[in-house]
């Protein structure tokens, strides 16, 4: 099993309770896998089924691989300006 | 200056790196602080951002634009908790002629709202909250 802290933002992290999270995963592992263990945290029901998750700083689909070292980070909804 | 910022954001700072000689149009896009959003008063706005990748993402987004236009493009966009009336991001672009400078303000600001991991929570004048979902209910 692989530690990853995952940064929220936003109303998710009011939803999780937090801006960093830590979710455990068998690796190799991706986008989808994290999703699926961040939805079983305390809150994490209420996210949407596809939430947007970057990995190292560009946007990832739910195949991209998560490893080790990157930085990942859950994303709600974009709406700046 | 930086392409967020958590202080206020001053529009001639940013004009005032556009001094290119041949550059005659220049487009200036501000973007403030509005007082109601369907139809609820809005005291202030408080944006929160994903500091790495919105520096990240604003950047290649201005390079995008001057590879799509023959223009300069420089931008910011204000962190924090802002006030009715305050200067929320602001777009420069700059060229030629104002064909291209025009062009390019429209789709960097389009692209700013769309792609940079920036929120929006907006605090209404009875005192509740809430962040900004684009994916809910379109503005009319």
């Amino acid at each position: 099993m692989t530690r990853f802290r995952v940064a929220t933002f936003a109303r998710y992290a009011e939803l999780l309770g937090g801006h960093d999270l830590d979710v455990e995963l068998a690796t190799p592992a991706t986008v989808a896998d994290l999703i699926a263990a961040l939805r079983m945290l305390p809150g994490g029901a209420a996210l949407p089924a596809a939430p947007l998750v970057a990995v190292n700083l560009n946007l990832a689909d739910h195949s991209t691989p998560v490893a080790a070292g990157d930085e990942v980070a859950l994303l709600p909804p974009l709406a700046g300006g | 200056m930086p392409l967020l910022s958590a202080g206020p954001i001053d529009p001639a700072t940013l004009i005032a790196e556009h001094d290119a000689p041949g550059h005659g149009g220049l487009v200036v896009f501000v973007g403030r602080v509005r007082d109601a959003h369907h139809g609820r008063a809005v005291r202030a706005l408080e944006y929160s951002a994903y500091p790495a990748m919105a520096e990240a993402e604003a950047a290649a987004i201005l390079a995008e634009a001057s590879t799509r236009w023959p223009v300069q493009v420089s931008a910011c966009h204000r962190v924090g908790r802002l006030e009715v009336g305050e200067v929320a991001v602001v777009v420069v672009t700059s060229g030629g002629h104002r064909d291209e400078s025009y062009a390019a303000n429209r789709w960097v600001i389009d692209a700013l709202k769309a792609r940079v991991p920036i929120w929006k929570r907006e605090w209404f004048a009875d005192g509740t909250s809430e962040w900004v979902d684009p994916t809910a209910a379109m503005a009319p």
